[in-house]
This record gives C-alpha cells, structure tokens and sequence, in this order.
C-alpha cells in the first residue's frame, strides 16, 4: 500500500486527494493543497516554520504523514484571516513589527493561536516558553513577545472567538 | 515620512501566508533537483556511475561533471586577485573532491521524493586523501595540500602598516600580548537557498526564479558561464527568507540547475535541505589571532600588532579574501592607534568554502580587540571602560585617516562621536549599578559581569544604485530598484523617501526590486546598503519626477511651477483648489509632454557613492555565570548605534535586535564542528544551535542614535543592517571574564559553551 | 530530506499490530507520535520497509490509579501528561519533568511510550521510570510480561524489546508521603536533550530523617544511570548541605560518560555531581514542606 486515499478538512473545506504514505503532511498541503502558506524550515521537528494546528493542538506538519490526517481538521495560515480582517495575532505582528523575512512567521502566528486560546493572559516568560520551539533568525524575537501580548489583551478585551 | 515608524507595506502578504518564496513557485511540467555531495573531506574522485538511477521510474536525469565539460569557474564578486584564480569552485567536482558536501552529481526527477531515492542509486569511486582540517596544520611544511596549482594552502597574504608598529610596540611601557579564536559559524536563514529555472526554447529566453541580493551581477556571472546572451537571461527576486551574507552569491547550484532548465526544456526546481544548507552554503568568521599591543603608563595606546590565520575553506568563492581584509582594516576601530600592523595568512583547508556572515570581519576583529582592551585594563588595574575614554577618536578629528583599505578604499572614517554613544550605552546599562551588584553578589557567591564592545562598522558601498520612478497611466507611483530586499523591509524605506518627495502615503507606492526584466541595472543587497545608497538613489530619481510633475502640470495649469501644490496624488495651483491636475490626468498628458521634456512621467537616477559609510556604536551586556555548571545567563543587554539618520526607527530596531540574536548565538551556541577527518558533525539544528527566544536577555535596551548624519548621501543614512551583531561576541566574552574575574579566567575563544566556561574557571584555579 | 519509500499500516487493535510486527519482525517500525522516527526517517538513517501506526489503536490512551500505581497508556500524548491534574499529584517528578521535554508542539504529539521505547539515554521520561522504579507493560504475542526499566532499558537506543513486542502502557509507584521530588537538568537550549538531567526522589521518615532515597541520571550513559549506591548512604541521615555533596561526589566518581560535540565527559561527569547535590536539596526541600 503505496498510496491511500484521505478526505480531511483544512481551513474549513472539505478535501479528498490520493497520497502516498510517505507524503508528510507538510507536502501535503503545500503540494496537493497548493497551501504554501506552510514553510519547511528544517524538515527535522526542530524549527517550528511547519507548524499547523490540528484538531486544535499545534503540531510540527514535518512530522506527520498526510495520511495519518484521515478525518481530521487543520487550521493552516491561509485560514487564519477572516477574508480581508487578519486575525488580531496577524495585526499585532504587522502594528509590532513581529516578522521580518516572514519565513518563520506562519509557524509563530499558529504556535500562539493555539497557546493564547489555552494561556489568555500570559506572563512574558509564559510567551518565551511557548515560541521556544519555534525559530526565528531576523527578529531576536522581541517585537514577537511584544506583539504576542499585544495580540492576548486584543483577544481578551474582543470576547472569546469561535 | 522619513523618520515615522510605519508598520511595513510588505506584511500583509507574509502575514497570510501569500508570500512566494523559492519553494513556493511552481510552473506546469516542473522537475525538481537533488544533488548528490560528497562523504568525503578529501578524495580522488574517480568513476561516477549513474546508471542505475538513471533507470528509476520518474527520474529524468543524472548530471555529472562530464556533461559540464569546459564549463568555467565561479569568480569571485568582491575584490577579484588573480592570486585567487586557481582555487575558485566548478559547478561540479571532476577529479577532486575537497570538503564534505562538495556537489558531485544532480538528479532531476519528477518529485523531490524520487530525486532523494535515486541519489541512493548513485555509485562513485572515491580514493581517500589525508584530509587537512585545522587551518593552524594547513600552513605547516608537509601538511596535504588541496590545491596542487598553488604549493602549499596559503592562498594569498595581506598585510597593513600604518607607523611602524614593531618599534613602537618596543618602546612601549605596557605590552599585552594574547591569542584569539574565533569559531566557524555563519548566517543561517529559515529558509534554505533554492530556485526554479525554465527555458524558453521559442524566444531563447531562461527565467531564474528565487534569485537573491545580487541578482544583475549573478545574471551576468550565468551569461558568461552558460555562452547565453545576458539579455536573453531574466532573474527574478521572489521572497527571500533571510540573507545575512551567506544567501544570494553565486553557488554551484545557481549554474547547474539553469544548465540542465536548458538541456531539458522543462522548468527545474531546487530547493535546499538544511542538512545541505550546513555543509553546502558559505560558512564563516574562523580567525586565529596573534595579537600584541602597547600602551603608555595611563593608558594611550601607542602601537597594535595583529598576525592571523584566516580559515576560508577548501575553495575561494565569490567573497573572495575580503572578509580577512575587512578583519585587518577595521581591527582598529574606534581608537587612535598611531602605529598598526596587520599581517594575515589566507588559508585553505578541507572544509565548506566561506564567505560572508552579517558583520564580516567586525564581528571578529572587535572581540579580538575589545576582548585585548579589557587586558590592557586589567594590567594597568583601571576599570576597562577607563581605557577606551582615554583613547576614541574625537569627532573634531573627523574625517580621520585609520591607515589600511579594503574594498579598494582607504580606510577613511567619515564621521562620529563615539565617546557620546559609548556613554549612552553606560547610562544604560547602569554602569556603576552593575558594578555595585556585581560586589554584593559575589559575597553571595553570584558571579555578575558587565562587559562592552565598541564598534565602528562600515555600510553603504557603491560603486552605485539605481532607481527609477514612474508615475503609470492610472496615476499610481511605481518606485524600481536596483537593490534587493532580503526581508528587511526594502519596500517600506525606499516607499518613505519616495512618499516624501512626492506627498503620497507611503502604502500607495509600489516598490519592484529584484527583477531583471524590470529593473535594467542595479547592485543589491549587501554591506548595509539598502537605506543609504539605494535610499539616496530613491531620493534622487523622486525628486526628478516631482520635477517633471511639476513641469507638466504647469503646462497643463497654465501656471508657473512655483505656484503649484503637490500633495495626495494631485498638483493644484496655490490659493485655487479647484485648478487641479490628478496624476492620472498627469501621467497621460507626460506622453508627449511639453516641448523639451523627455516624454513620459519617468525619471532615472544612479546615486554613486565612492566612499563607504562607518556607523558606530557600543555594545554593553550584563551577564550572571554559574560558576558550577558554566551556563552563562544574559540579564541585561544594551546597543547604542548611531545610523546617521534612521528611515524607519522601528525597522532599524529591528534590524540591531535581530542582529544582536545572531550575535549572541555566536558568542554563546554556534559553531560549526569537523572532526579529524573533516566530517562535519552539526548537520542538524539538534547540533547546530540557533537562539530561541529563551536564550535571549532578559532586558534588552536600544539606543538608535541620529547624532552624527554622514556627508556623503543627501539623506545622511550611515546603514544599519551590521551593527547589531558586530559588538555582541566582544560584549559577552568581557562580561563573562569580568564575571569570572576572581577565578582569573582567561576568555580567549568562543563560543562560550557551558563545557568551555567551566574549562576556563578550572584552568583559572590551577593558574 | 524526505522519507524513503515504505508501506505503511494502521491496526485497529493490539493484535493487529503485533500480528503486523509478527510478520515483519525487524522489517517493521512501530510509529507512535513519530517525534524521534520522522526525523530519522527524512534523513533517511531509518529505512524500515513497513511502518506500523498504532494512532488508530483505542485504549491505549489513558491516565488512572490502579493498585496504588500511576498507570499511563502507551498512546498518551506527552501533553496530555503535562496537563493531568492526576499526574501532578500522583506524581510530580512526572509533572516537572513534562515541560522540559522538547516544545511544546513535540509533545502534543509525542507519546509517553513512544519516548520510553525511543530509549535515548538523554532523554527525560526513562530517567524518570527508572528512579521511581516504574514498571513497563510489554504485549506479545503469547500475552503481557511487565518489566523493570533496568531490565527494559538495555542500551543507546535499545530495549529489551523483541520485534514482535509492543509496549503498551507504563506504571509508576504513586508518591508516598513525606517524599519530595526534584528533575533538574542542563541543556544547551531551553527544550534541547539535556547535557545532565537528574531525577531525584528523597523519602523522610517521621523524625526527618531519610528514609529511602533514588536517583537517576540522563546523558551519561548508554541508559538511564541509576545511582543506588550513592544514595544508599543518605538513609537514616538528615538531609543536609554536606551529605548531599558527598553523593554528588560519589555519583560522579563512578560515571564514565561520552563526549560529544556539546559536552566532553570531563563536563557531564562534573555537572552529574553538581545537578546530583542540587536535585536532592530541592527534593528534601519539598519532602520536608510536602509539596511532593
């Protein structure tokens, strides 16, 4: 069994494609979805630029097959902005100047939307331990911290979001 | 709108995942690439054979360097010498291979995935050759030699004189001599190097996608290897990951992958693996220092001599000796240093070719010797700031003379007050309330330290930039440019200057950079260029157009041109609202225009700058040592750097924040490791260890300063891309000596590795 | 870097997958969370022809107490331990060690058995087996045998595991009272496999005296190190600064650890004995105030 077929839903549409098992879940949406929003860093689970969320949790996409996905529900970058509305992570990165090749930035974006959901208030030192696995080579990650707190008091003083 | 912290024009598209970088792109029919490199250091390479991978399903080629045959070296792009001619790279190895991951073959297949399986089919016969690793060894009489078309590895000697420093260092009353190392570390972008070529064999045209920093100089570099017309060759800048130095110059892969584009007829992709990316992309800044310097009784420093070892790896790329010459012509830095002599051996080892990293030679040469200042206070029993007080150029001795050149230019100091920017950072720091808390926790067993770095670097190199400004039939203000963005905010700084020039936000100026076809000219991204050398060429061409909008709008207002307002995109006559002329109604009417106007709202500027730029500034970190284990904590962390004037405040605070996380993983985490056989063992970013936000200071401070505006651009923009990083290993290295000041631990090498810190405070106790 | 070519298979059960490993023996990788085999697999140094999934498998994802013993499934995410309230207070050795394993998308992946059977001697998890004296639940195909770390953990990244075995869940003694824990480590970045973690647990008795003591050390070995000897002085001691030393000492003078390109042996023996010393201070520490 070289190839399965797998019907899962990414940014809220329903797919079915064909993959060979090999296929991790990265080239999987980057190559079948054509979601190139997801970048590979490192290709080792060490970089974070992967990371999507799936089922709700955040996850490295380097490290999965596409066909473990069979059912499940991914959230990649592509899916974050409501339309033309980015998601108030995406505003505080671009008010805080949070990124600046961009490279790693879907990975960071993804990596505290799930962690602000879980931490909506956090410490500064809270933030640093959630994007520790999650490289970033331009920024020093300073404007991210400020720019993640920036983004947890937006959140918080919008209500909880679906 | 020049000096507003506007939030950037590119974001957005990076922001929601719609910006294309190399392994984005995709074209109907692509292949895609892997290359096979060697496992060997040093070998003979015989017979390749690449049938059996050939016969894979889905494999369309093996590529070996028979099929390059008369195919040329890659030259050199900065400070070409004809010494260095015989050590330049082939695309392909052919009877030698000397560095572990050296290109010896490339597969074009279907996917990535069949491209990775038939490497494993590929078979070669290596004959394996004493390897020489430690450029130290390379020099001995006796030691392998790489390259038999020059004897021995010395690839070239450098040497500057200013004074005579052996006489005075003779006849100075204080003399500190040390040795210095500096490991092999580099850039390291998120994203790895790629492209995707494609030919055209109807118009003859091939299209280079994924291009980076330099992309007119490498189109031309292709041209001449591939016997292809330049005009015929299109590059194009998509988005870039990160460069630092080590992205964008020309690589084997930059000439075979468009080679076999051609040979095919179908597009190729490569994209580069971070296990390549270690071996295969420029490493950097290995030194070894012998250093001595003389001072009076209070502290003047009277002579410096330096003698090193450059590591350049097993061939010269496209940097060429530079980064050795930049260490020697800027070794001497923010000091009156009357009498200097630097003497350096290039030298060649089994190792992955070097090239620039953010900061080359400044990063080096200012811990060598703002490590040897500390000593210089150490043996005089002052306080180390008190040294470098009593020795910084003073600005009325501006522009000064250091003595020595690099790039072709002597080095000339346009302008600065570093004793301003060395106390800011004091202040702060707190200086005297780290010293304080220093004394109380060393009663407790806390071991605190403070150290500076002062830096003066070097931006803003010509020869020249290009730029050019036109105003399109629906009124819009398209702003080329012949630099290149490397994710460092290129659109938003040229779109500002633009913006002011022509009372337009800045958001509403497109900003095309990096495409050949639409850019005729241009140099790139390198040398903290951007802001002040394509900055002023932005200016230039800007002002032009207003001239001509003016002109036009004149003609169509019946109005004198001094009686006219331009602002939001519209040209009234003053006092009369309604008489107006939209850009739009402009642009049309500029076709052909009043009589003796070149037709058209377009306007063309070269800004040429023959001298170079040095910003400076001082480095201060405050850092706590676990005197037990060797981990160094950074509690504290201040840059105070003066830009001359800063575009955008909050991208070149960017720019010294990110470049101080480099910084600290080269003083703290990164090195790249060979072993004796040359195998290089940090292939990973398990063994290659890139700061995390963890690692950075628990308190950082940045002070841009606007204290000092150079002369030599209308903008006064000194560059700002370097510095961040310059003075970090310096910093670091003296804030840990001083912490470990009472175990008399001597901080001579980085990186300071928990296992090497404890090494120090041991071999301190024995002393 | 991608995976090489492999077929792949999803047992719905137990018996499934040990029937898959029965065939294919040495052929066959078993993939939990795939945090360890899916980078080797895309540097290509694993190569297995089959790959066993056991995601699919149910009931083996849980966290209960069972006869006074911490039973955790094999299929358990590492997070879901991180965050289990029964885990914190059952216990806490667990509990410290969770977050300085990896980041923490490695861990809403990564599972509790996958780790254990990974058997890197750097890692956290079979320290922490190992010091507490849990027990690992193996199924084969004649039934379930339940193993002792010292006996399941026999090398660099060798257990005792037949091909045709699973490990399906581990056990870990529940804390006892007036015992205090301690993980400390030393890392050359947050998340990184530590240079030498230490995994401490100090017992007292009723007049404050050490009742029982267990250490285990990671990075300095092929396994999990555990330190019997070197504890075994501290009982019917009180805790002190000096007796702690003195184990620290001891601790180190009978490791032999490999260098690496982070840490010579020199170092790691050093650092076992500092962390040693610091480990059980904090332990005793929280023996003493009953925070576990």
């Amino acid at each position: 069994m070289k190839e399965r077929t797998i019907r899962l839903t990414v940014n809220g549409r329903p797919y079915e494609r064909t993959v060979e098992v090999r296929k991790t879940l990265a080239d999987f949406l980057r190559e079948d979805l054509d979601l190139t929003g997801t970048h590979l860093g490192c290709e080792h689970g060490v970089c974070g630029a992967c990371t999507v969320v799936v089922n709700g949790e955040a996850v490295r996409s380097c490290l999965l097959f596409a066909v473990q996905l069979e059912g499940a529900n991914i959230l990649t970058v592509e899916g974050l902005a409501d339309g033309d509305n980015l998601h108030p992570i995406q505003e505080a990165f671009w008010e805080h100047h949070g990124l600046q090749c961009g490279f790693c930035t879907p990975g960071f974006l993804l990596t505290l939307y799930c962690f602000l959901k879980e931490t909506p208030r956090p410490s500064e030192a809270e933030i640093r331990e959630a994007i520790s696995g999650n490289l970033c080579r331009c920024t020093g990650y300073h404007n991210i911290v400020i720019a993640a707190r920036a983004a947890a008091e937006k959140l918080a003083s919008a209500g909880p979001t679906p | 709108m020049i000096g507003a912290s506007i939030r950037r024009t590119e974001d957005r598209r990076l922001l929601t995942g719609r910006g294309k970088y190399a392994a984005d792109f995709r074209l109907p029919g692509m292949l895609h690439a892997a290359v096979l490199r060697s496992p060997h250091a040093h070998a003979r390479l015989g017979t390749i054979y690449p049938e059996a991978a050939r016969g894979l399903g889905g494999v369309v080629a093996v590529i070996t360097a028979r099929d390059l045959a008369g195919v040329g070296r890659i030259p050199v792009r900065l400070g070409p010498r004809p010494s260095l001619i015989a050590c330049l790279q082939l695309p392909l190895a052919t009877d030698k291979v000397r560095y572990v991951g050296e290109p010896v073959a490339v597969v074009i297949a279907e996917s990535r995935y069949l491209a990775e399986d038939a490497l494993e089919l590929i078979r070669a016969d290596y004959e394996p050759l004493a390897p020489v690793v430690d450029c130290r060894r390379a020099v001995e009489p006796g030691a392998p030699v790489l390259h038999e078309a020059i004897s021995g590895n010395i690839v070239d000697r450098l040497s500057t004189h200013t004074g005579d420093a052996m006489r005075a260092l003779a006849a100075a009353p204080v003399r500190v001599r040390e040795r210095f190392a500096v490991q092999r570390h580099t850039g390291v972008p998120l994203e790895t190097r790629g492209l995707v070529a494609a030919y055209d064999g109807g118009t003859r045209v091939l299209t280079i996608w994924g291009v980076a920093k330099v992309p007119h100089f490498n189109r031309r570099v292709l041209a001449d290897l591939l016997g292809h017309p330049e005009h015929l060759i299109r590059f194009v800048e998509l988005e870039v990951g990160g460069g630092f130095g080590v992205r964008g110059e020309f690589y084997p892969e930059d000439f075979v992958i468009p080679w076999a584009a051609m040979r095919l007829g179908r597009p190729i992709q490569w994209v580069e693996d971070r296990r390549e990316h270690l071996m295969a992309t420029n490493h950097s800044r290995q030194q070894f220092h012998e250093i001595e310097i003389g001072v009076s009784r209070d502290g003047a420093i009277l002579a410096l001599a330096d003698r090193f070892l450059a590591d350049l790896g097993a061939y010269i790329r496209t940097h060429g000796v530079i980064v050795p010459e930049l260490t020697a012509a800027l070794l001497p830095g923010p000091y009156r240093i009357p009498n200097y002599s630097c003497e350096v051996l290039c030298v060649l080892t089994n190792k992955t070719p070097t090239g620039t990293y953010r900061g080359p030679g400044r990063y080096e040469c200012t811990f060598v010797r703002e490590r040897l200042v500390d000593l210089v206070a150490k043996a005089l029993g002052v306080d180390p700031v008190e040294v470098r007080r009593r020795n910084f150029i003073e600005p009325d001795e501006m522009p000064y003379e250091v003595g020595g050149a690099s790039l072709g230019q002597r080095t000339v100091y346009d302008c600065g007050d570093y004793r301003s920017a060395f106390e800011t950072a004091l202040a702060a720091v707190d200086y005297k309330a780290v010293r304080a808390e220093q004394a109380a926790g060393r009663r407790d067993g806390r071991y605190l330290g403070v150290g500076v770095g002062c830096v003066v670097e070097k931006a803003g190199l010509g020869p020249w930039e290009y730029a050019r400004v036109e105003v399109d039939g629906s009124g819009h203000v398209v702003l080329y440019s012949g630099a290149a963005a490397v994710g460092q905010g290129l659109e938003t700084t040229l779109a500002q200057i633009c913006a002011q020039e022509l009372g337009v936000p800045p958001e509403a100026i497109t900003v095309i950079h990096g495409d050949s076809a639409l850019v005729p000219f241009g140099v790139g991204a390198f040398a903290s260029r951007g802001a002040s050398v394509a900055g002023p060429a932005a200016l230039e061409a800007s002002r032009k157009i207003k001239a001509k909008i003016l002109r036009v709008a004149a003609s169509l207002l019946e109005a004198h041109s001094e009686d006219l307002v331009l602002e939001d995109g519209a040209v009234s006559v003053r006092g009369v609202p309604d008489r107006a002329v939209t850009f739009r109604e402009l642009a049309r009417a500029a076709v052909p225009g009043p009589p003796g106007m070149d037709p058209g709202l377009v306007a063309t500027h070269f800004f040429e700058a023959p001298k170079m730029t040095y910003p400076y500034g001082t480095h201060a970190a405050v850092v706590e040592v676990d005197a037990e284990t060797g981990q160094v904590w950074l509690r504290k962390y201040v840059i105070a750097y003066d830009v001359g004037k800063a575009i955008n405040p909050m991208i070149v605070d960017g720019q010294l924040v990110g470049a101080l996380a480099q910084g600290i993983g080269g003083a703290l985490l990164e090195e790249l490791v060979y072993d004796e056989q040359g195998q290089l063992l940090t292939t990973t970013f398990m063994d290659y260890l890139l700061p995390t936000a963890m690692e950075m200071p628990e308190a950082t401070v940045v002070k841009i300063l606007e204290e000092t505006p150079t002369p030599l651009n209308p903008l006064g923009v000194k560059g700002a891309g370097e510095g961040g990083s310059s003075g970090v290993g310096a910093a670091i290295a003296n804030a840990v000596a001083d912490a470990l000041a009472p175990f008399e631990a001597s901080v001579t090498a980085l990186p300071l590795s928990p296992d090497r810190v404890l090494a120090l405070i041991r071999a301190g106790r024995e002393r | 870097m991608k995976p090489p070519p492999f077929e792949y298979f999803t047992p719905a059960s137990v018996e499934d997958a040990l029937a898959l490993l029965g065939e294919h023996r040495e052929q066959a990788k078993v993939l939990a969370g795939g945090q360890s085999l899916v980078p080797l697999l895309n540097f290509r140094l694993a190569r297995p022809r089959y790959l066993v999934d056991l995601n699919g498998i149910p009931h083996l994802d849980y966290i209960r107490e069972e006869d006074g013993w911490l039973a955790i499934g094999a299929m358990t995410r590492q997070r879901a331990v991180e965050r289990s309230a029964l885990v914190r207070d059952r216990c806490p050795l667990l509990a410290e060690a969770m977050p300085q394993i990896g980041h923490v998308q490695i861990r809403n992946r990564g599972t509790i058995g996958g780790s254990l059977a990974h058997a890197d001697p750097a890692a956290e998890l079979p320290a922490i087996v190992a010091a507490l004296g849990g027990r690992l639940v193996v199924r084969g195909p004649d039934g379930e045998r339940v193993m002792a770390p010292e006996r399941f953990f026999v090398g660099y990244l060798t257990t005792a595991l037949e091909p045709f075995e699973l490990l399906v869940g581990v056990r870990l003694p529940v804390r006892r009272s007036r015992t205090g824990h301690a993980f400390v480590e030393v890392s050359r970045r947050h998340g990184d496999f530590a240079l030498v973690g230490v995994a401490a647990a100090l017992t007292l008795d009723a007049a404050g005296a050490c009742a029982d003591a267990a250490l285990a050390l990671t990075g300095v070995g092929p396994t999990p190190v555990v330190a019997a000897a070197a504890t075994r002085v501290l009982v019917g001691q009180r805790p002190s600064a000096e007796a702690f030393q003195e184990v620290g000492r001891r601790v180190s003078e009978t490791l032999e650890p490999d260098s690496d390109l982070h840490a010579s042996s020199e170092y790691r023996k050093h650092l076992a004995g500092v962390l040693t010393r610091r480990a059980l201070t904090r332990a005793a520490e929280r023996a003493r105030g009953g925070e576990g």
